[in-house]
């Protein structure tokens, strides 16, 4: 065999290993995305199907914040719509459903009654877990995003992201005003 | 703070503990070498005894491995826990494992009002956390969470391994040195000193080889000890990375070293490897050589380096110190 035919497939065949790597890569990371994007979504649901049950222990002792209770219920159902409009309007809707919350928790601080109710406790406790394990998934989720968005991005990867179609993902944004809220003690001690 | 300078340090701390474990070896190794040739009188026996030795270091620090952590735990006396007993540690815990992105590691309790906490286990696969009642009882959830990060830490860092392995490996050490301490001076030095042939370099070989049996358990303890002081440190950084809340850290601390309380089933073998240090007595001239833990003022105040605040004087904690 020509001796320039057998370079010239050799390139071939190196070029082709080197594409299928970055593509394999590419598509790993977008499923990593994808799992940590279903971690979110896991305690997102699970608050959402905490909240009726707060409503529900707390609606009868509280006479003058009805409204706040209207908040939180009004909070879950947009936050519940959102769901299908991608991570960006998501964590908006989310965002405001954790302020709304925090307001209800502090209200709850002035009711003796509910502060000692076993039930109102144990429904408080499973929504800051889930409140601290959203926050923390989140961060992997848009470490992740992060990663990837980087990655197509880049030189080599962002030729094979172009013609593969890789498109960047959305953050799911942290709560921009978080930093000035006044953090409510939730704590049970 | 990047986070990239914690996968630095987590490596840079996998690289060490290799180092430190090879350096325990080491001292394992000659000990055993000087010992073999003492008793044996010729090089060929300090072959065979360092060979013995290794071979009796690595069998225990195997063993250890993978039963030292069960072992750890049925001393100290820790219980599973399920949902039903203890939800809230539960879900601190695997929100803490989500933060450092780990398996959800089992979790103990231990029945005693002193509060302290501990995490064994060879990887973060098989990783458990135990926790006293105490604890429990006397942190509030942010507080548990600081120190329920710490632990997670250790495990994320792979500290844990390190406790094992190299614990077993210092134990092993001790154990050879008083062995051949014991012989000495119960007849086998009379023995090989009525031996003919035996000479000065025996003589030599014997003294050096005593020497090395009194100073390599010191050595090697202090090595441990000095990596694990470094450690604690690290694991409450670690913690605030995980939690972003430094004060929680620093009033578990706090009211830890408030605490009068002594943890009973906390013994020298195991001390290392808790929260602070739960055999007070020693925690108050603790910035020796040989205390397992930093002094908690010298915690306390690096992480009132993260916040910006000065530091507090031994004397503002209230404790027993």
């Amino acid at each position: 065999m020509d001796p320039v035919l057998i370079i010239i497939l050799a390139v071939v065949v190196v070029l082709v290993v080197v594409v299928i790597g970055i593509y394999n890569g590419l598509i790993q990371k977008r499923l990593r995305i994808d799992e940590a994007f279903a971690q979110i979504e896991v305690q997102l649901k699970r608050r959402h199907d905490l909240i009726p049950n707060l409503v529900n222990a707390v609606k009868g002792y509280m006479g003058f914040e009805q409204k706040v209770l209207t908040d939180v219920t009004n909070a879950r159902a947009n936050a519940v719509a959102a769901g299908a409009q991608g991570p960006a309007q998501q964590a908006a809707a989310e965002n405001m459903l954790t302020s709304s919350l925090r307001s209800l928790f502090a209200v709850v601080e002035n009711y003796p009654e509910l502060k000692a109710n076993q039930n109102v406790l144990e429904l408080q406790e499973q929504l800051t877990t889930t409140e601290n394990q959203i926050s923390f998934s989140r961060q992997h989720y848009n470490a992740t995003v992060l990663d990837y968005n980087t990655n197509i991005a880049t030189f080599p990867s962002v030729l094979i992201a172009g013609v593969f179609g890789f498109t960047k993902r959305e953050f799911f944004d942290a709560e921009p005003e978080a930093a000035n809220v006044p953090t409510v003690d939730l704590s049970l001690g | 703070m990047a986070t990239g300078s914690f996968h630095g340090q987590i490596s840079a701390n996998k690289r060490n503990s290799f180092l430190m474990a090879a350096l325990v070896v080491a001292v394992l190794g000659v000990l055993g070498f000087a010992i073999g040739f003492a008793v044996v009188g010729d090089p060929a026996g300090g072959i065979g005894a360092l060979i013995l030795a290794i071979g009796f270091g690595s069998i225990s620090g195997l063993a250890s491995y993978f039963g030292g952590d069960k072992l750890v735990l049925t001393v100290s006396g820790a219980k599973p826990v399920d949902e039903a007993s203890a939800p809230q540690l539960l879900n601190v815990v695997r929100e803490m494992a989500t933060a450092a992105n780990v398996p959800m590691p089992a979790v103990y309790l231990i029945d005693d009002s002193a509060p302290n906490a501990f995490a064994t286990g060879r990887d973060p696969q098989h990783a458990s956390i135990a926790v006293t009642t105490g604890l429990l009882e006397k942190l509030d959830r942010e507080e548990l969470q600081g120190v329920i990060g710490h632990e997670l830490s250790h495990v994320r860092n792979f500290d844990i391994r390190f406790a094992l392995i190299v614990g077993v490996m210092v134990g092993a050490i001790a154990i050879l040195a008083d062995f051949f301490l014991r012989f000495t001076f119960w007849g086998g030095g009379r023995r090989s000193n009525s031996r003919e042939g035996g000479g000065g370099a025996q003589a030599i070989v014997f003294v050096i080889a005593i020497v090395l049996a009194i100073v390599a358990p010191l050595v090697s303890r202090f090595i441990q000890l000095a990596v694990n002081r470094q450690r604690e440190y690290l694991a409450d950084a670690s913690s605030v990375e995980l939690t972003r809340n430094p004060y929680g850290l620093e009033r578990a601390l706090a009211k830890i070293s408030g605490d009068p309380e002594v943890l009973e089933v906390a013994n020298r073998g195991t001390q290392h490897m808790y929260f602070t240090n739960p055999i007070k007595k020693f925690e108050a001239r603790a910035s020796g050589l040989m205390s397992t833990h930093p002094p908690i003022v010298d915690r306390i105040n690096r992480l009132r380096q993260l916040t910006g605040e000065g530091p507090i004087q031994a004397g503002e904690l209230a404790g027993p110190d």
